[in-house]
């Protein structure tokens, strides 16, 4: 065990995604002492739209309306998930509570909380989510209601056409224009990133009015690719909408984008108020479960730095992408503690030999089965160890890329986990 | 539409028969169901071979590759890594094979140099060192896109025409004699009639399905080869297993990346064919005794294609379970002598891409005979053009280009192959000039997109958006484009992941399905709205 510099906590959250993040987040709520872990990076990859439920059946690909009627379906056809576990209040109350927080936060979120929005992506396609950021808030009244509108590109910026976007939608909205346009603050490769840094000033806005203001035309509003600021959206927006005088709406990028890094940053600033020590960019190199059942883990950026003891573990490592779960040919495995995956008898069912094959791939649904506490369960459905639990698309039994749930079920599973584990820890001082 | 000679198929050997004929000022159309190299050309193992693997199994072909390889060194040498190639055996392998070995090559007038073992690991150190013995022969390489597109587009500055998306349906017979082919355009269903004096089917794999349309019976065996591209180059030479032809047992370089393969496993069409897991843990297993690194390497694609084999009548049944045994030569069918009796229809199939050029000589020498020409064969004096149809598929082409020209906005649309815009018009150009549509599949076949690290995943919409943005694409023609460029990638991704690609594969669907709801969208690129559940 490295001896060096030890800190103590109630609870250490193990992931810097959107499911450790709101782990984290409701644990500081809750009065829990707790350390938050992880490389950041996956959340950097985050559309910044809030998904609940947009899709069930997967196999008829049906998008949801009304996702909480579609959780209720759900809960009866697919028991398993971890959305089975949680009541449709419980949920509200987790993205009530996320939404509060974000709100809070000066980066408001927007939803119809009956039904799901439709928000136009990148490839023209149009997503079922739940709640998007303030910014985009007004692409999906657009939509619905068939608005007049530019849609504005930028020179050099690639993989954004709004040609490509308008062509697509044109069946079905036929009141759309395109302009492109040089970005003020820049010439060749653009970076979504260094865009929306730009426009936090005040002169760079100015600019961008000047330039899109001749091409207005009849037009009632205005869709830009997400670029609308990092930290002050608000006012970004706010004098967009001003300045060209019409609503104006973000369309959402290819990944990485600036939505993950507003969220980013946003926790990473907002977290340390709450009291919830960051390790960020650190990893868990080992861990000891010791006699009195407390975890030791061995954290640090290139080696163990630091040892963390805490009474209980909540694992939100996310799953391959995010390194919580690791493969080679022969299986899967969760990677800090070992702890069983729920996995396909062998790799040649992993994966369908058609890449949009409509029920999905058997592998993302593999991951851990927890019990109705969140703690990963092992032979004959056995709790492993009382005191770890897991949130987030790590959990089995769910397939967040194809049912549209992966903020939600992260928001959700993390605010149940949370609950769960506060529970164990009232049990354990009250034992005392 | 008419010509003098029509030719079914755009492989390596469709388009050999083309140039050649061209060359003799035949005029010629060939009709080609995808696009080039869509069949076992576009799926092969990009081996020149020396011979020396078919000592044993079948001297003829050995002597021909042998031949052949010579040749094309010098006819088409920038489609050719003259990189050599060893022949190692392993602690274990069948020591009579290893001794007779330099005794049966020289049979077939092929050299193998014995090598010192210790030199061996200097000149290739990622070998086993449980190597028992070790011969160098003069295996190459072979870039099959480049000789493919090289060889088409020397046909067509000839007066050739090359018609892709088009498949033979049917033929319309009268007296003996085909009068017209019927071809059906695949993107827009229409049918066209060509007649021609002479129709040459080098249909591959699929000259049993082509010939029987006509009523012309071949008896043929489908055998499917898998193959495995490595990330880094991990040697220099060829590297052959010194044993019977097996699994797993060669390791071609090309260009940056080392192919590793192959397998041979009966299939009953060579229509739907996937490389399969099996096939990969048992590749991946056999090559890691000649080079234990590769049990380790990371993997960037697996694909496959059909050996199109012809059973010879009589000497063996179908029952034989070794299609390895099947020799490995050519046939050039004369559908007179057939119980058919056509005048004007040849069949060439079977061989190798090492033999195309032969093939497609004998080929029209025999059109020309038909056709009563007397001007003799050019391709083995005149020097493949390099063209600038075919540039861009060369690894390492397009990002020296682009770091030397470096203009600010040329944009790179594929970073990991490093493909800038100026490229990707080029080809677009390239495309339209054969009458085509540049789809994302046909710009990822003629340059290095989509082939990196990512396998698609960020260069596809970067490639899209541009593409609309050119107006080369319109409506909802972008997604059916995503999807069946994506579709196509995962068949080679699909059986490598685990590890690394597996984390690569999991953010390719968060975006792709997740994000753009391609999994959502009809055939037609339509996404329904939201249902009420
Ligand atoms: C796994 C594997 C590895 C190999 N490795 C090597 C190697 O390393 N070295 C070597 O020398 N050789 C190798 N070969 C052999 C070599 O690839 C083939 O011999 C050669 O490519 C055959 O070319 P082809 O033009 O005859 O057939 P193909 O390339 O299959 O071309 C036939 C074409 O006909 C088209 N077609 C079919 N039906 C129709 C229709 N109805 N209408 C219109 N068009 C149609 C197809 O789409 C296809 O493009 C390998 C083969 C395989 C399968």
């Amino acid at each position: 065990m490295p001896d060096k510099e030890e800190t103590l906590c109630d609870l250490i959250v193990i992931g810097t995604g959107l499911a450790g993040l709101s782990a984290a987040l409701f644990a500081a709520r809750r009065g829990i002492d707790t350390v938050l872990v992880g490389l950041t990076g996956e959340i950097g990859f985050a559309s910044g739209l809030l998904d609940l439920l947009g899709v069930h059946p997967v196999a008829d690909g049906r998008m949801v309306k009304d996702p909480w009627r579609a959780l209720e379906r759900l809960r009866r056809e697919e028991p398993g998930h971890p959305y089975g576990k949680i009541d449709n209040d419980v949920i509200r109350k987790s993205i009530a509570d996320m939404l509060a927080f974000l709100a809070e936060s000066g980066y408001p979120y927007w939803c119809d909380s009956q039904a799901n929005l439709r928000m136009v992506t990148p490839v023209g396609t149009c997503k079922p989510t739940y709640a998007v950021p303030h910014t985009m808030q007004y692409g999906p009244v657009a939509l619905a209601q068939k608005t007049p509108c530019l849609l504005v590109d930028f020179e050099g910026l690639k993989g954004y056409s709004a040609i490509q976007i308008a062509a697509k939608l044109s069946a079905c909205h036929p009141h759309l224009r395109t302009l492109r346009i040089a970005f003020p603050e820049g010439r060749g490769e653009l970076y979504t990133e260094h865009m929306a840094r730009a426009l936090e000033t005040t002169a760079v806005r100015a600019t961008l009015i000047e330039a899109i203001r001749p091409h207005i035309g009849d037009v009632l509003c205005i869709g830009l690719p997400a670029i609308l600021g990092i930290y002050d959206t608000v006012r970004v927006l706010e004098d967009l909408t001003q300045g060209l005088g019409r609503p104006v709406f973000e369309i959402p990028t290819m990944v990485p984008g600036v939505t993950g890094v507003r969220l980013q940053e946003l926790f990473g600033r907002r977290l340390p108020a709450l009291g919830v020590r960051c390790l960020m960019q650190q990893r868990v190199w080992n861990t000891w479960r010791r006699t009195d059942g407390r975890w030791s883990l061995a954290v640090g950026q290139n080696t163990a730095e630091r040892t963390v003891r805490a009474r209980s573990v909540m694992l939100c490592s996310g799953r391959f992408f995010g390194k919580g779960l690791c493969a080679d040919r022969h299986g899967i495995r969760e990677t800090i503690f070992d702890v069983p995956v729920v996995q396909p008898f062998d790799r040649t069912l992993w994966h369908n030999k058609d890449l949009l094959h409509a029920p999905g791939h058997p592998i993302n649904r593999a991951g851990l089965a927890v019990d109705h506490r969140f703690r990963p369960t092992g032979d004959q459905g056995r709790v492993v160890f009382p005191n770890l639990f897991a949130a987030g698309t790590i959990l089995a039994y769910q397939d967040w890329v194809r049912q549209k749930c992966g903020s939600g079920l992260a928001i959700a599973t993390a605010y149940a986990a949370v609950a769960a584990c506060h529970e164990y820890l009232k049990e354990v001082e009250s034992a005392k | 539409m008419q010509t003098q000679v029509l030719i079914i198929g755009a492989g390596i050997t469709g388009a050999g028969v083309a140039r050649d004929l061209a060359l003799r000022g035949v005029h010629c159309i060939i009709v080609e169901k995808q696009d080039v190299n869509a069949g076992a050309s576009g799926g092969n193992h990009g081996l020149l071979h020396s011979g020396a693997r078919y000592i044993a199994s079948d001297p003829a072909s050995a002597v021909e590759c042998q031949r052949e390889n010579h040749l094309l060194k010098h006819l088409a040498a920038h489609c050719i890594e003259a990189t050599g190639g060893l022949f190692v055996a392993v602690a274990g392998d069948d020591e009579n094979y290893i001794a007779d070995f330099p005794s049966t090559s020289r049979r077939c007038g092929i050299t193998a140099h014995e090598i010192d073992l210790k030199e061996v690991h200097e000149l290739e150190p990622a070998l086993s060192n449980r190597l028992i013995a070790a011969y160098a022969v003069n295996d190459a390489t072979i870039d099959p896109f480049k000789l493919s597109l090289d060889t088409i587009a020397d046909a067509q500055l000839h007066g050739s025409r090359l018609l892709r998306y088009s498949r033979v349906v049917g033929f319309e017979i009268v007296h003996g004699r085909i009068r017209a082919t019927r071809v059906k355009d695949e993107l827009t269903g229409r049918v066209l009639s060509i007649a021609a004096d002479i129709v040459v089917n080098a249909a591959g794999a699929w000259a049993g399905v082509v010939a029987a349309q006509a009523g012309a019976p071949i008896r043929m065996r489908y055998s499917k080869g898998t193959l495995l591209v490595t990330q880094n180059r991990i040697a220099y030479r060829v590297i052959n297993r010194l044993r019977k032809a097996t699994d797993g047992d060669i390791l071609v370089p090309g260009g940056t990346v080392s192919i590793l393969g192959t397998t041979s496993e009966r299939v009953a069409s060579p229509d739907v064919i996937y490389p399969e897991i099996h096939e990969v843990d048992a590749i991946i297993d056999e090559g890691a005794v000649m080079l234990p690194q590769l049990a380790e390497t990371r993997f960037i694609r697996a694909y496959c294609g059909v050996r199109p084999l012809l059973e010879e009548a009589g000497k063996r049944g179908t029952d034989d379970p070794d299609d390895r045994a099947v020799s490995r030569g050519f046939a050039l069918i004369d559908h007179l002598a057939g119980p058919e009796k056509l005048a004007n229809f040849v069949t060439i199939t079977g061989g190798k891409l090492t033999t195309y050029r032969l093939m497609a000589e004998r080929t029209a020498d025999w059109v020309c005979r038909r056709l009563g020409i007397q001007q003799p064969c050019r391709t083995h004096r005149v020097p493949l053009p390099n063209t600038v149809d075919a540039r861009w598929t060369e690894p390492g082409l397009a990002p020296n280009t682009w770091l030397r020209s470096h203009a600010p906005n040329d944009a790179l649309l594929c970073e990991c192959e490093m493909v800038p815009r100026s490229v990707v018009e080029q080809i677009v150009t390239t495309i339209r000039k054969q009458d085509g549509r540049p789809s994302l599949k046909a710009i990822s076949l003629r340059s290095r997109i989509g082939k990196g690290p990512c396998q698609g995943t960020f260069c596809s919409q970067r490639l899209a958006a541009y593409l609309y943005d050119r107006n080369y694409l319109a409506g909802s023609q972008g997604i059916v484009e995503l999807r069946a460029f994506l579709r196509e990638r995962w068949r080679g991704q699909q059986p490598l992941l685990w590890d690394t690609p597996l984390a690569q594969a999991e953010l390719l669907e968060a975006m792709h399905c997740g994000l753009f709801c391609l999994e959502l969208a009809a055939e037609g690129g339509v996404i329904e709205g939201l249902d009420h559940a």
